[in-house]
């Protein structure tokens, strides 16, 4: 990505009177990116859109878009656009007035208006719906409507703030789908909120955790799933086993053994580390194999302790000993007929398990977490 | 529908005929024939009271007129600064969210402070301030005093339309290219629309039916209608009373139904819509 950042948040912080909602954030996003802000409630994620809509002025740092600094300009004077999660369809118009109002403050004309409601209303797949009021709409399609209100402008961002959190499950997934083909279609680049891991990683192009008020991690969707960077990353995208532990012996090639309540788990490291430092090891149910025989050479045992089947694939509890229980996901078409207590050999692709610095977080408050 | 059982009919009568008995007294003593000075007799229908009305005689008309006027001035500018007052304390609170609470608490309780001091401090409040500041016309006296206490009906009413709001409803005209003055225009106030008239029409109410504190202020000349008829009570009422009471409850009669009717008229609309939207 060498292009221009099309909109850059240099050293943004927020404070509102009880402490930094924001903590010096900088970001640079770049034209026709699927970005999405990543991070439980209250990590300031919905303070970061407001404050690229101009909904809220920053304590300090700056807000470029392409190039031109925004920072000063209220929000009726910065071409970028907000999907808000409550919709906010204003109540006394219809779908037609809804859309056309912000064309309207624009000045462009009557015709031109009408024409323009139309495309966008043909965009959401809510053509004929002119005449309604947003009352008479189901979820779904005031959604629609809100959408279509924002892109009608043609915004060189649009700012999505939870917008499918108010929907049930099938909607959701439709509207991820539609959301997507939308952002294809019209190439406007979208910075999407959600605290929704799984819609992260199905829609975004890049992914940025945020934790309170600052970023823990950027990266593709890929990238942040299977190589976290911190403990907070690894606990919030996915699930994982988190083995936190203390090194025991490293090695230059960066093979190294991670003590973790008295297992000693074999471990590949990207970075230099230390004896006696202190790491968690991130392993993803989905990568752990067992079996009668060593899996990937390591010489790790374990005992069944739990299997539960449930739609697809079957989850196995299994113990390395009294403390230490790793979770496996396996697919249901290579279902084991191990009986619970049975011994088997536990292993997995050291490479697919990243390393991160152990922190002081509280895994039980982070979401995602096994 | 449920059948009513005889008792619980004839009980239903009983409370509506003793709440309306003094009414119907009134309307059909509008219609008495009889002149004396304090006609106890019915002694036949007439209309001389209405005549005697609209001619004009003893200034009970002018009365209503004054009260009417006090009445839509005092509507006016009280739905002016109850209104901006509300609009503007709720931004303040939102704001204010992460700010201390106090002052926007004090300023709202002094806002409403009017309706909960007893009228005849209020009254007596406003004739010393209006003597003190040599404040003399009749009518400016009646309005500002009125105004005071009118306020608080419109504050609240939209303070509590307001706070019911989606809030990101304001920030998404703004952010659709509105100036602040423009959502105001296109967006606050339409949606304040139902709050402001249902607070005009109380505070009217309050205007038209206020006696303690119009008495206490009222200088020089003829006072409002609640004052002329407490006045003339004194002497004796006459019959023309009765004949405006009359016509004032007609006017409440008819304004009750219409609106009523407007409203059924409404939901009938609406419940058509929804059914449009299921059909589909």
């Amino acid at each position: 990505m060498s292009e221009e950042p099309i909109l850059r948040l240099e050293g943004l912080s927020k404070d509102y009177g009880q402490g930094m909602v924001l903590h010096s954030l900088d970001l640079d996003i770049y034209p026709g990116e699927f970005l999405t802000l990543l991070g439980p409630s209250g990590c300031g994620k919905t303070t970061t859109l407001r404050l690229i809509a101009g909904l809220e002025q920053p304590t300090s740092g700056r807000v470029f878009l392409e190039g031109v600094d925004m920072t000063d300009r209220p929000p009726e004077k910065r071409p970028v656009n907000t999907v808000f999660q409550s919709y906010a369809l204003f109540p006394h118009m219809n779908v037609f007035q809804n859309i056309a109002y912000g064309l309207k403050t624009a000045g462009v004309k009557k015709a031109e208006q009408k024409q323009r409601v139309e495309e966008a209303l043909a965009l959401v797949r809510l053509s004929g719906y002119e005449k309604r009021m947003p009352s008479q709409l189901s979820g779904g399609q005031r959604q629609r409507v809100a959408i279509a209100r924002a892109v009608v402008l043609k915004p060189k961002v649009l700012l999505l703030d939870e917008p499918l959190g108010a929907l049930d499950l099938k909607l959701r997934q439709e509207m991820q789908a539609e959301l997507k083909r939308l952002q294809q279609q019209l190439k406007i680049t979208f910075v999407y909120i959600t605290h929704d891991q799984e819609e992260a990683l199905n829609m975004s192009s890049r992914i940025i955790i945020i934790r309170e008020g600052r970023i823990e991690q950027i990266g593709t969707p890929e990238e942040v799933y299977e190589h976290p960077k911190t403990l907070f990353a690894a606990s919030f995208i996915g699930q994982s086993n988190l083995l936190r532990g203390t090194v025991s012996r490293y090695e230059e090639n960066g093979e190294l053994t991670l003590n973790v309540m008295g297992v000693s788990l074999p471990a590949l490291s990207d970075e230099p580390r230390q004896k006696g430092e202190r790491l968690a090891l991130c392993l993803r149910p989905q990568r752990v194999r067992y079996g009668s025989e060593p899996q990937h050479g390591m010489n790790l045992q374990g005992i069944i302790r739990e299997k539960t089947y449930s739609g697809g694939m079957q989850h196995t509890l299994i113990g390395l000993n009294d403390k230490l229980t790793l979770n496996a996901i396996t697919q249901a078409s290579e279902l084991d007929s191990f009986p619970l207590g049975s011994m088997v050999y536990v292993g997995w692709s050291k490479q697919h398990a990243p390393l991160v610095p152990d922190s002081e977080l509280n895994l039980d408050q982070a979401e995602g977490v096994l | 529908m449920k059948k009513h059982s005889f008792g619980s009919l004839a009980f239903m009568s009983l409370v509506l005929l003793v709440l309306y008995l003094p009414i119907i007294v009134v309307v059909v003593y509008s219609f008495n024939d009889n002149t004396a000075r304090i006609p106890l007799a019915f002694t036949g229908w007439s209309t001389r009271w209405y005549d005697s009305l609209f001619e004009g005689r003893g200034g009970y008309l002018d009365a209503l007129w004054l009260s009417v006027k006090v009445a839509l001035w005092s509507v006016l500018i009280s739905g002016v600064i109850g209104t901006l007052g509300a609009i503007g304390m709720t931004q303040r609170a939102l704001d204010g969210k992460r700010r201390s609470g106090w002052f926007d608490a004090v300023m709202e309780s002094m806002v409403t402070l009017p309706i909960m001091i007893p009228e005849i401090i209020l009254g007596l409040a406003f004739m010393v301030i209006f003597n003190a500041l040599g404040i003399r016309g009749n009518e400016a006296r009646l309005v500002m005093a009125h105004v005071t206490f009118c306020v608080p009906y419109v504050f609240l009413s939209v303070k509590s339309r307001l706070v019911g709001m989606d809030q990101s409803l304001f920030d998404a005209a703004r952010d659709l290219g509105a100036s602040s003055a423009r959502v105001l225009r296109d967006i606050t106030l339409p949606l304040c629309r139902p709050a402001i008239i249902s607070g005009s029409f109380l505070a009217l109410a309050m205007s038209m039916d206020d006696f303690v504190i119009s008495f206490f202020v009222y200088g020089a000349g003829e006072g409002t209608l609640p004052i002329k008829i407490y006045s003339s009570v004194k002497v004796g009422v006459s019959p023309v009373v009765n004949a405006l009471c009359s016509l004032m409850i007609a006017a409440a009669f008819i304004f009750a139904a219409l609106s009523r009717y407007l409203g059924a008229v409404k939901k009938a609309r609406s419940s058509r819509n929804q059914m449009g939207l299921t059909s589909e």
